[in-house]
């Protein structure tokens, strides 16, 4: 985390949300830390390379515009493995985690409405012999503002309530 | 499968209604902008819209919270923050919204969802993630909550990742 210059820090930290709507953002967003629209993309660009920056652009809101739904399966410590790289397979998988539970493995799959959805759960528990399950969202309690990184100190409990 | 019926209700919210050029450019933005000078026109021209038009088309989707964020999305593993803990809580159904309501207000929380419970395997309805560099950073971050919110006395669960097999941003339209 040294290594990140000041204007890493910001670009990482100061716009996650509100992206300008205005015909040049990046140009937008180099008035407010005072340098050039070229060093605000390159610094992207850099961001992005290292993985730091997953992508400029849209969180949708859960199930707004396609079905998505958090999944999980409990299976057997020494299939984990080779059961987790059959469900990386599918597209409609964006995120899989080990996790440390009797439901060890969970996942999230995003297709482009419920029909779908249901037949690539289908096809996984045909694949993998083991039952799905499906907890979708109900109701979205959080108010999306990005994450307030902590580049020095180890506590970060900033919050209100 | 009994289980499998089981584990498959209910169903989902309706779905905002989009018109086709939304859908174009929502395959297009999912995957993220273009980084050059001029982003939305460069867009634009990829499925027969004027850079207005784009920027129009995504002020709407904000506005009608089809989209929750705009902007840069982090990797927060790469950021130093090691440890996510998915923390599920058992919340009486008549106070779920108002204690979800508290601690999606934090920072540190970065999902918190009403999700259905799956009786008896999984008694757990309300989820939320936690980030931290650490584990007991993550684990401090969860008492914080507790004593903000008033959860001492509501059953919970802290599962920690071990192992991320994926990551990354939601396909919503297939290319």
């Amino acid at each position: 985390m040294q290594s990140l210059t000041d204007i890493e820090k910001h670009v990482l930290n100061d716009f996650q949300h509100g992206l300008p709507l205005v015909p040049r953002p990046y140009q937008a967003l180099a008035e407010k830390l005072d340098t050039s629209e070229s060093v605000i993309i390159e610094t992207l660009k850099k961001l992005k390379d290292n993985g730091f920056v997953s992508r400029v652009g849209a969180v949708f809101r859960a199930n707004s515009i396609g079905a998505s739904t958090l999944a999980a399966m409990s299976v057997p410590e020494q299939e984990i493995e080779s059961i987790a790289k059959k469900i990386n397979e599918y597209s409609e998988v964006n995120h899989n985690y080990k996790r440390e539970h009797y439901f060890n493995l969970w996942f999230v799959l995003t297709a482009s409405n419920e029909h779908e959805l249901n037949a690539v759960l289908d096809d996984i528990e045909l694949q993998t012999g083991y039952p799905v399950m499906y907890l979708p969202m109900i109701e979205d309690f959080h108010i999306d503002l990005g994450f307030e990184l902590d580049f020095n100190t180890n506590l970060n409990t900033v919050g209100a309530c | 499968m009994d289980m499998k019926v089981n584990y498959r209700q209910p169903v989902l919210p309706p779905q905002a209604q989009v018109d086709e050029q939304d859908e174009a450019l929502i395959k297009l933005i999912q995957t993220g902008l273009p980084l050059t000078a001029r982003p939305y026109a460069e867009l634009g021209k990829q499925i027969g819209m004027t850079e207005e038009q784009v920027i129009n088309r995504i002020a709407y989707l904000n506005e009608s919270k089809i989209i929750k964020r705009f902007g840069v999305v982090v990797r927060h593993h790469e950021l130093g923050y090691k440890a996510n803990a998915m923390t599920v809580w058992n919340i009486d159904d008549d106070k779920v919204s108002q204690l979800g309501a508290c601690m999606g207000e934090f920072d540190f929380v970065t999902l918190c969802y009403r999700r259905p419970r799956r009786l008896p395997d999984w008694p757990y309805n309300l989820f939320t993630m936690i980030h931290g560099k650490d584990r007991e950073h993550v684990l401090s971050n969860i008492d914080f909550l507790i004593k903000k919110c008033g959860l001492s006395t509501v059953e919970h669960d802290v599962l920690f990742s071990t192992q991320r097999f994926k990551q990354r941003g939601a396909i919503y339209r297939k290319q």
